[in-house]
């Protein structure tokens, strides 16, 4: 019997029988309807995600006509950083990534970031920050970001100076840790906005707030509020990309214009982002390494479809390390890389990646 | 680099930076803002990613093109062009 080369959530090759793979895809879709709370693919769907895994090459892409807007988070870290940033160590500089990225590969924007990518660590050396954007903007022709992570275990101790919940919760001290929740959520917020207006007072095209809500639902509300406020008054272009698929609730009491934060899922999630003012919403989908990237597809793309259905700003969705059905692996494969690609533009609706 | 290749619209190769700019600046939708596009330069849908027609197309209007052209707009002056076709606003551009 012909099997069909695929590959694990963790990298790994694997080969699946036609029957092994449309029953991971139909259980990938089944998990994300019973977790996600999200509505079954249809049938012409799962067929197209089984010729889009069954077809023999290596490589495959949209539909002519189809293509879609990149945004990448991380900034050019990816060609100077080292391999805390799944960089490549090129000995460019960031200036020079951005050409390289707008010329020979051809993105359609890109940000700039520090390699110590938060927010905290860049407030103290944010004019740096803004000249490198402010060169990038002479030079460049396509959009620049800055972007950085919200990164909100920076605040707690030892590395910031408040208490860490982490360690107040399994103490069973509740109001301690989401008293500390609170002031470091306004500590993340006057840093955000800091860097952010910064950024806005150079001209930069957007400012990107990537892996949000990666502690939990204050720091959400942390970077809702923070769009509120930059989209009342600054010119920026706001994109709020997700840390996971759904908020946890560390916090758990948390609401945002009524709404609890804690439980969203990327459908909810992209209502609030809305609502706060955001141009561009990031979700994320989380790979699950001990089932196959079929299976993985599957369940990203169904929640993403639902995510983009109830959407009124663009979609651009995470398909990178360990997200949107990629496997959780330093070097993502593209024979499976380019497969996610694909599923989640023709199925999942987005607008951009 | 797997992405540009099997989804990506192809930047200043094509019109992915323009397209980008109408989601940036009006929130658009990705049909929304590549109608917006191909009607603010007179061409097809189809054309948008088409490198063989925006490559001559963009050095017609002085929009930016991906090879170093002596004389060709680039950088800030190219997205001053830009901003006047697609009348929208480019940020940088109030440092001028």
């Amino acid at each position: 019997m012909s099997t069909i080369r695929t590959r694990m959530g963790d990298g790994y090759v694997v080969e699946l029988t036609p029957e092994e793979l449309r029953a991971d895809l139909r259980a990938g879709c089944a998990d994300a309807v019973k977790r996600g709370k999200v509505p079954p693919l249809e049938e012409a769907e799962l067929d197209y995600l089984y010729e889009l895994f069954a077809y023999k090459g290596r490589i495959v892409g949209v539909e002519p006509g189809h293509e879609v807007i990149l945004t990448k988070d991380g900034s050019v870290n990816t060609l100077y950083s080292a391999q805390l940033s799944s960089g490549v160590g090129l000995p460019l500089s960031r200036e020079q990534c951005m050409r390289v990225f707008e010329r020979a590969f051809c993105f359609d924007t890109m940000e700039i970031g520090h390699p110590d990518y938060s927010y905290k660590p860049v407030k103290p050396i944010v004019a740096l920050e803004a000249v490198g954007v402010e060169q990038a903007l002479l030079t460049t022709i396509f959009p620049v970001f800055y972007g950085a992570m919200p990164n909100f275990g920076l605040y707690a101790q030892p590395d910031g100076p408040f208490p860490n919940p982490a360690d107040l919760l399994p103490r069973g001290r509740i109001e301690e840790a989401r008293e500390a929740q609170m002031l470091m959520a306004d500590a993340c917020k006057a840093d955000m906005l800091y860097v952010a207006r910064h950024m806005a007072d150079v001209g930069a095209d957007g400012i990107n707030f990537d892996t949000t809500a990666s502690a939990g639902d204050a720091e959400l509300l942390a970077v809702l509020e923070t769009v509120e406020e930059l989209a009342a008054t600054t010119d920026l272009a706001i994109e709020v990309g997700m840390a996971a698929e759904f908020v946890l609730g560390f916090h758990g009491q948390l609401e945002y214009k009524g709404t609890r934060l804690a439980g969203l899922w990327p459908h909810q999630q992209v209502k609030l982002v809305e609502q706060a003012g955001a141009h561009l919403f990031g979700p994320v989908v989380n790979t699950n390494s001990r089932k196959s990237t079929p299976w993985n597809v599957a369940r990203a793309v169904s929640i993403v479809k639902e995510c983009s259905r109830v959407a009124e700003i663009p979609i651009h969705a995470n398909v990178g390390m360990g997200v949107g059905g990629v496997p959780m692996f330093e070097v993502p494969p593209p024979d499976v890389l380019t497969r996610c690609s694909a599923a989640m533009v023709e199925i999942g609706r987005v607008d951009g990646l | 680099m797997s992405h540009a290749l099997a989804s990506g619209m192809g930047g200043i190769r094509t019109t992915g930076d323009l397209v980008a700019r109408m989601q940036l600046r009006k929130k658009m939708r990705l049909p929304q803002a590549k109608q917006y596009v191909a009607d603010k330069l007179k061409v097809g849908l189809d054309d948008l990613a088409d490198s063989t027609v925006m490559r001559a197309l963009r050095e017609e209007l002085d929009i930016g093109v991906i090879t170093a052209v002596p004389g060709a707009r680039k950088g800030i002056e190219a997205k001053r062009n830009i901003a006047a076709l697609l009348d929208v606003e480019v940020p940088c551009l109030k440092r001028l």
